[in-house]
């Protein structure tokens, strides 16, 4: 099985670029010229050292000694919660913007549904003075408010999404409607694995640097480059790929991809597009999607904004209907279940993504003997008024 | 195929109008494109209402919600439109997204669409090879015209292969923009629509995009054979129940000669 994007932009079936032609000339511009600039030996140069003296790169890979204990395993953290903004979304924006700035785009457009990859794509849009507008759902902007803050304080403009449902699917609606209308000066910096070729694969590209260097930490801590299995919250899907990138091919690890259950997937609210979802096409993309019989697009519902998302990128639905991936849910009620022992036995708060990721471990077979990673995705600091609400 | 070709053969300055199925009300649809029909209109271009349609404005965008919430299903539009056909004889063409033809199945789609007096689509975010792959044969089959967008930054090379793969005719965007932006024509656009006329393409052209009212409506047809009015009729439409009088009104505004 190939698990690798091929020329017409498709991991098996799916992906691909299924834009109006009013995005043709933008995403083609994209499709060409991507790989050539980011594989260049002065890009990488830069990348590489903005990732280490700016981003805080690399992310130690902690041995989680009491969390082991409690489950009889051998358990790592991969610490994304370390990276400056919080999380690995400043990963991929840092590669994108420099990105930008070589196909010479003045205006920086991005969504953001709780504004993590807002508050990183104006974190990099500062560093390099560009202008920078960020999309966010109305409904997102009042429950998000310290992220809009910050954002604003970085010098964004942050534009409401009015339409719809008013949440993240909108506010990438927005942003895509905005390039239409703007093709020659903008920028659209995606936040996730998702969208129209070549974005998914560009975006796995920049977060697979989580892999790069689990394979050097785990050899020097275990004697081996690769674990057992690796464990990742899937919204989106950039996390999981990056953590998967260097370790999709090695069928010796499992490679388990936690979405957001909600309520439960028997209820409507839920975000596990993997087991309600079905095959369609969402913002570009031909992937799994909750949709209604007609084709309409749902609503998710996850207590994580950052996994409240109707579809999954095209990589991890292939990774899904091939069996490659291992994929599970967490409950609303499970990911805070997990971040409050994270916490006690820790003493690390985990971002409400990540805090998926850490409750596979009641749900998944493990033994003494295996080497699990975790990809702890981001820190606990924008969900703080949910850990103290839900406290009680 | 053949009312489409038609129309082109036998008309000119070319009036298609935009109506969302199932609004203002669930079943206003039917009065509206009977009474554009007897007001003068050459060509109705009916939306199937999407949860997200990309390449439309808010007014389209609301107005897909509103008929979305008015319980509008693609099999309503089916009835819709046969009902439409025992009293109108001018092309109608369906414009949607690509999910949902995915979804309904795509065959059975046009074979439906078909069957009630479709004669051609406008799929936006249907890209040109995956239809020449997996959809251009049934199309052709039935007869029926698959239309293709150009924009102002669609390359000379790729018009000329978008024509190619187009029947019925050519939707040409008049800027950058989505739906229901812009208000007056400016002078890059001209020059937009006489470059795409120097190509001596094989199919005719509808302008579409920011044509609001009588003057944007003739202005684009003086470089091409007609124009498309969308959001500005959508808009008209709003919390109206007067619809015939609506309709009137509109349409008057549009072509009268004065």
């Amino acid at each position: 099985m190939n698990y690798k994007i091929n020329e017409q932009g498709f991991y098996g079936d799916f992906g691909g670029a299924f834009i109006p032609e009013m995005l043709y000339h933008n995403v083609n511009e994209l499709k060409e010229n991507y790989l050539q600039i980011i594989e260049s030996d002065d890009f990488q140069e830069e990348f590489k050292d903005l990732l280490k003296e700016y981003v805080g790169r690399p992310t130690p890979l902690y041995f989680a000694k009491r969390l082991s204990e409690k489950y009889n395993t051998n358990v790592f953290l991969k610490r994304e919660d370390l990276n400056h903004t919080g999380a690995h979304k400043i990963n991929n924006t840092i590669g994108q913007i420099l990105l930008a700035k070589r196909m010479n785009k003045k205006r920086i457009i991005a969504e953001t549904g709780a504004g993590q990859h807002g508050v990183a794509t104006a974190t990099v849009c500062a560093l390099m003075n560009l202008k920078c507008i960020i999309y966010m759902g109305e409904i997102d902007i009042k429950r998000q408010a310290p992220n809009v803050a910050r954002m604003k304080m970085l010098g964004a403009e942050v534009r409401p999404a009015t339409s719809g449902s008013k949440t993240l699917k909108d506010a990438t609606n927005e942003a895509i409607r905005d390039w239409i209308a703007n093709p020659e000066d903008t920028y659209y910096l995606i936040g996730s694995v998702v969208g129209p070729h070549p974005y998914p694969d560009m975006v796995a590209r920049f977060q697979s640097i989580i892999s790069e260097e689990m394979k050097s930490q785990l050899m020097a801590k275990t004697g081996r480059d690769y674990p057992d299995k690796i464990i990742a919250c899937v919204g989106g899907g950039s996390n999981a790929a990056g953590a998967f990138y260097h370790y999709i091919d090695n069928e010796k690890v499992e490679l388990i991809a936690v979405e957001a259950d909600g309520l439960g997937i028997e209820t409507d609210k839920t975000a596990a597009t993997t087991q309600v979802g079905t095959e369609g096409i969402i913002h570009g993309s031909k992937t799994l999607l909750m949709q209604n019989s007609e084709g309409q697009i749902t609503e998710p519902h996850s207590i994580s904004a950052g996994l409240d998302y109707p579809g999954v990128g095209p990589l991890h639905a292939h990774l899904f209907k091939s069996g490659r991936g291992t994929f599970i849910g967490a409950t609303d009620k499970e990911a805070l279940t997990a971040a409050y022992q994270l916490t006690k036995l820790e003493g690390i708060i985990p971002a409400l993504e990540s805090s998926h990721a850490l409750a596979a471990l009641d749900k998944i077979e493990c033994n003494s003997t295996e080497n699990i990673v975790i990809n702890l995705s981001g820190r606990g600091d924008k969900d703080m008024e949910t850990y103290i609400r839900m406290m009680q | 195929m053949k009312r489409l070709k038609n129309t082109f053969n036998t008309k000119s300055d070319i009036l298609n109008i935009y109506v969302t199925a199932g609004f203002p009300s669930l079943n206003d649809t039917i009065t509206i494109v009977e009474e554009l029909a007897k007001n003068g209109v050459d060509m109705i271009e009916i939306g199937m209402p999407f949860s997200d349609p990309l390449a439309d404005g808010p007014t389209i965008q609301n107005s897909s919600q509103v008929a979305i919430k008015n319980g509008i299903t693609l099999e309503l539009i089916f009835n819709q439109i046969k009902e439409i056909r025992k009293t109108v004889d001018i092309p109608i063409i369906l414009m949607g997204y690509y999910n949902q033809v995915l979804q309904y199945g795509a065959d059975a789609f046009f074979e439906k669409a078909k069957a009630v007096g479709v004669d051609g689509f406008i799929i936006p975010d249907l890209p040109l090879d995956v239809y020449e792959n997996a959809h251009q044969q049934k199309v052709k089959s039935l007869e029926l015209d698959m239309i293709f967008l150009i924009t102002p930054q669609t390359t000379d090379e790729r018009i000329r292969l978008i024509d190619s793969k187009s029947s019925g005719f050519l939707y040409i965007v008049s800027s950058f923009a989505i739906t229901g932006s812009k208000s007056e024509i400016q002078q890059s656009q001209i020059d937009y629509f006489k470059r795409i006329n120097g190509l001596s393409l094989t199919n005719p052209k509808l302008i579409g995009f920011g044509i609001s009212d009588k003057k944007t409506f003739n202005t684009a047809c003086q470089h091409a054979e007609g124009a498309i009015i969308g959001s500005a009729f959508i808009k008209a439409l709003e919390g109206r129940k007067d619809i015939k009088q609506t309709v009137e009104k509109f349409i008057c505004s549009v072509k009268s000669t004065q």
